[in-house]
């Protein structure tokens, strides 16, 4: 297979700006479903910028970091959407301005 | 050629996490974000790591989407939901966030400016990545199997049913 | 045990059943207790006195050691030798008529037992002052009786103005002990012993005449005499005193407790005759008791403020005798007031007793034939009082006088004081029994005196009358006074006729109304006058502006607890961040969301600075 030749700064930059979108999401969005989604992009983002780095000095590391990125993904996951049936059935809302008991 | 895919992929996946996050209906968006991880694949693909392509298809938009799946489809979201959210999407709340991830998107390619440099295009295989992970990264594998049980843990206790005092029982 | 152990231990031992028994007891059998605790000391003290008479030996008794501190083992011991012997006498036998006397005054009050027990406490602490053969035992009786003053002047405890007087009684005295407790540390430090005798002795040989220890010493001795006393100036507790039961102020504030200063410096006379400039202090210090006390009395209407500032003037002349060096006659004084001052505080209780409670002398009046025992006794007492020719008062005045007139340079000054202040208390006293006695009756009584009022007063009267004639054993005690024989006959001439002019002029003035002072009284200047006089001088108001005033000034200021301010700043300067830190944790996981980025955006800016 032939090895792909743009500059490693232009995946980066694509990696950064999805790691933004994700942020951006976290800040704005209140479902708590479309914030574990933006956690998702950001974790993602996070592993697209490992792999590109690992292809760059043609190092397996990268896709370790990636093979532990995904499974940290999906511990967080399985445990975020628990939390979200819990709030659920808690608050009759996913709505995480309303669900502020924690409020000092 | 296989520049032009590369950036292609990069649109599509941009476009498509853009629109994931800014539906009001959570299952339209898991479709669009589920496509922006089919573009990341892509992107796995053409950087010369097939194996990680294939995770990334097989786990994040397999397992980890068909999470998601199952519990919007267990909430039953309905209109109600969509109509607050689009209101909580008002542009007026998307400045002071805005301005703050424009700003920290201008510090990181402000930072990737300093390291110019071409990707190798030299593909790495899943057998050099399984000798690694077992080789000098095998703590890292114990820990990932030690957070993954507790995670299996975790979603088990918050899946059950507690008794609800002060809220309606479900 | 011995005889004299008894002494004190009988009203000891009544006190406390009485204290224990106070709600069981029937009034008969608190009565029979506390009298008779008291009567029986009488006795034993009669036999001792007896003994005493006979013998002429001092008597010496050790009960146990008291404390055993390496060189310092002060026992319950007593010490008896003529000036105890008369000290004992008094308490013991005024103590008794008085306790007799209270049978029928109480005998209305629901505090009967606690009455009783307060009184015979009294006593005991009162007979340990004197039979102390230490400083350190006579200190506790000093405080013993101290504390039963406090108890009995706010006897009626259910009005604050006589818990307030208590109060005052107890701290005011509480100055002059401190300084008494200053002075007997000295001696022991000084001297390495307070067994009394032995100290007097080691005072000789170790401390030269006029010495600054010795005049240290005696100044804070006398301190203590001076408060407990209620000389200049530490006085003012005794008028307010009269808040206590008419027989607590008969025994505690007229015969017994007040004189313990007397008893003091009588006792430590040869400390205070190494010291002249202390003597020369006491003697003016009584002189001018006698002068403030006396004009303070012409001006009272309360009767029983009348008799506690003439109490305030005679002790001022048992002062002038020790001051003078004359101190037989001080203690003669002392006997003598003993059982005139006692006669009219009980005469004076006799007429409240029977008079509604009424305390105001103009309020009463033309009691002579209505209150016939009463009025023997008042003008026997008050004869005795402004020491008229032959009555108790005139021997032991008289002999003070002449001591101080023998007294080189100050002496006529101080004789011609005291003078003054016979002349003033033949006055004040004579005024007190014309417009008491004599006059339109405003006042009719509703009762008359029993036989447990009019025995002891009648005892009294006699004691009163007569009792210039008893001889004190007092003369191995002190040393010999200057021969008064050699002092001129005009000097004894005046002695005499002072307080017989006293009495006319009180007889023109309050009774025959021929010599009319309302012109005086009337201007402003002698309303002034009264006024002033009336409130003591006004020392309480001058107290309590210099002293009381700056210290709850200090207080209120204290109270605010200024160091703390300091910490307190610290503490409410936390509680304000943390309210702030608080109101960061709205509970919204969006807000902490964003406010990671802000971190995060900053975090990454420092780090690219750092960098480049």
């Amino acid at each position: 297979m032939g090895g792909l030749q743009v500059p490693l700064e232009h995946v980066q930059v694509l990696a950064a700006l999805l790691f933004s979108c994700g942020l951006l999401g976290l800040m704005l969005r209140r479902n708590i479903i479309f914030m574990l989604m933006s956690l998702e992009v950001m974790l993602n983002s996070a592993a697209l910028a490992f792999v590109a780095a690992g292809a760059k000095w043609a190092e397996a590391d990268g896709q370790v970091i990636f093979l532990l990125i995904l499974s940290v993904a999906a511990a967080e996951i399985s445990v975020g959407l628990g939390l979200v049936l819990q709030i659920q059935r808690r608050f009759k809302t996913l709505d995480m301005d309303s669900a502020n008991r924690l409020r000092g | 050629m296989m520049e032009s895919l590369f950036y292609i992929a990069a649109v599509v996946a941009l476009s498509a996490t853009i629109l994931a996050l800014t539906r009001a209906n959570a299952a339209h968006a898991l479709i669009y974000l589920i496509v922006s991880l089919l573009a990341v694949a892509v992107l796995f693909f053409l950087l010369g790591a097939p194996f990680a392509a294939a995770l990334e298809i097989l786990i994040y938009a397999g397992a980890i989407m068909v999470l998601f799946v199952f519990v919007i489809m267990m909430l039953n979201l309905g209109e109600a939901g969509e109509e607050s959210e689009r209101k909580g999407l008002h542009p007026r709340n998307w400045i002071i966030p805005g301005i703050m991830t424009a700003l920290l998107f201008m510090e990181l390619v402000y930072a990737l400016e300093q390291v110019p440099a071409l990707t190798s295009g030299v593909a790495v295989s899943p057998k050099e990545v399984g000798i690694m992970l077992f080789g000098p990264y095998v703590l890292a594998v114990e820990l990932a199997s030690m957070l993954l049980m507790a995670g299996l843990v975790g979603a088990y206790h918050l899946g059950r049913r507690f008794n609800v005092r002060n809220v309606g029982s479900n | 045990m011995n005889s004299l152990s008894l002494i004190p231990a009988l009203p000891l031992v009544s006190a406390v059943l009485l204290m224990i028994g106070s709600a069981r007891l029937s009034k008969r059998v608190v009565a029979i207790f506390g009298v008779g605790s008291v009567g029986l000391s009488a006795l034993i003290v009669a036999s001792v006195a007896q003994d005493f008479l006979t013998t002429g030996e001092v008597q010496t008794a050790t009960l146990w050691a008291w404390i055993s501190v390496a060189n310092f083992t002060p026992g319950i011991a007593f010490y008896i030798d003529g000036l105890t012997v008369v000290m004992m006498s008094v308490i013991t036998g005024v103590g008794f008529l008085i306790h007799l006397y209270s049978v029928e005054f109480m005998e209305s009050d629901e505090s009967f037992a606690r009455y009783f027990s307060y009184m015979n406490l009294f006593v005991a602490a009162m007979l340990l002052l004197v039979m102390a053969d230490n400083l350190l035992l006579l200190y506790l009786g000093w405080e013993g009786v101290g504390v039963c003053s406090y108890l009995l002047v706010g006897f009626w405890y259910r009005d604050p103005n006589n818990g307030a007087a208590a109060r005052k009684a107890f701290v005011v005295t509480r100055i002059g002990d401190t300084a008494m407790a200053l002075g007997l540390f000295l001696l022991f430090t000084e001297l390495g012993t307070l067994q009394i005798q032995p100290l007097m002795a080691a005072a000789n040989v170790q401390w030269s005449g006029g010495g600054t220890l010795p005049v240290l010493a005696t100044a804070l001795l006398l301190g203590g005499a001076v408060g407990k006393s209620a000389q200049l100036p530490l006085h003012t507790w005794l008028p307010d005193a009269m808040a206590g039961p008419t027989p607590v102020s008969a025994l505690i504030h007229a015969a017994t407790m007040v004189t313990a200063g007397v008893y003091l410096i009588a006792r430590t006379h040869e400390l205070f005759l190494l010291a002249p400039a202390t003597m020369q202090a006491i003697a003016w210090l009584g002189v001018a008791t006698v002068l403030l006390a006396a004009f303070a009395a012409l001006a009272q209407n309360d009767i029983k403020r009348i008799l506690a500032y003439s109490t305030i003037s005679q002790i001022g002349y048992m002062f002038l005798a020790l001051g003078v060096g004359a101190f037989s006659a001080g203690i003669f004084h002392l006997m003598t007031h003993a059982f005139f001052k006692a006669l009219l505080f009980l005469g004076a209780g006799a007429v409240i007793h029977c008079l509604h409670h009424e305390h105001n002398i103009f309020k009463m009046g033309g009691l002579r034939t209505r209150l016939p025992v009463v009025f023997a006794s008042f003008l026997i007492g008050s004869a005795a009082l402004a020491a008229l020719p032959f009555t108790s008062g005139f021997y032991s005045k008289d002999s003070i006088l002449l001591a101080a007139w023998a007294l080189p340079d100050i002496g006529p000054i101080l004789w011609a004081g005291g003078l003054l202040g016979a002349l003033i208390t033949a006055i004040y006293s004579f005024r007190l029994v014309f417009i008491v006695f004599f006059g339109e009756a405003n006042t009719e009584p509703d009762k008359q005196v029993g036989w447990k009022i009019a025995v002891p007063l009648m005892v009294l009267c006699v004691l009163a009358a007569f009792g210039g004639w008893i001889g004190q054993p007092l003369s191995e005690v002190f040393p010999a006074t200057a021969d008064f024989h050699n002092v001129a006959h005009s000097v004894e001439y005046i002695g005499i006729a002072i307080p017989l002019i006293g009495l006319l002029i009180a007889y023109l003035v309050f009774l025959g109304g021929q010599l009319s002072v309302s012109k005086l009284t009337d201007s402003s200047l002698g309303k002034a006058l009264q006024n002033f006089w009336r409130d003591g001088w006004r020392l309480d108001a001058l107290y309590h502006n210099l002293l009381v005033r700056p210290f709850t000034g200090l207080a209120r200021l204290c109270r605010n607890e200024p160091v703390d301010i300091f910490y307190n700043s610290i503490v409410s300067f936390l509680r304000w961040s943390h309210r702030g830190l608080v109101s960061l944790q709205t509970g919204e996981l969006r807000w902490y969301a964003t406010t990671m980025v802000f971190g995060l955006l900053l975090l990454v800016a420092i780090m690219l600075r750092n960098a480049s």
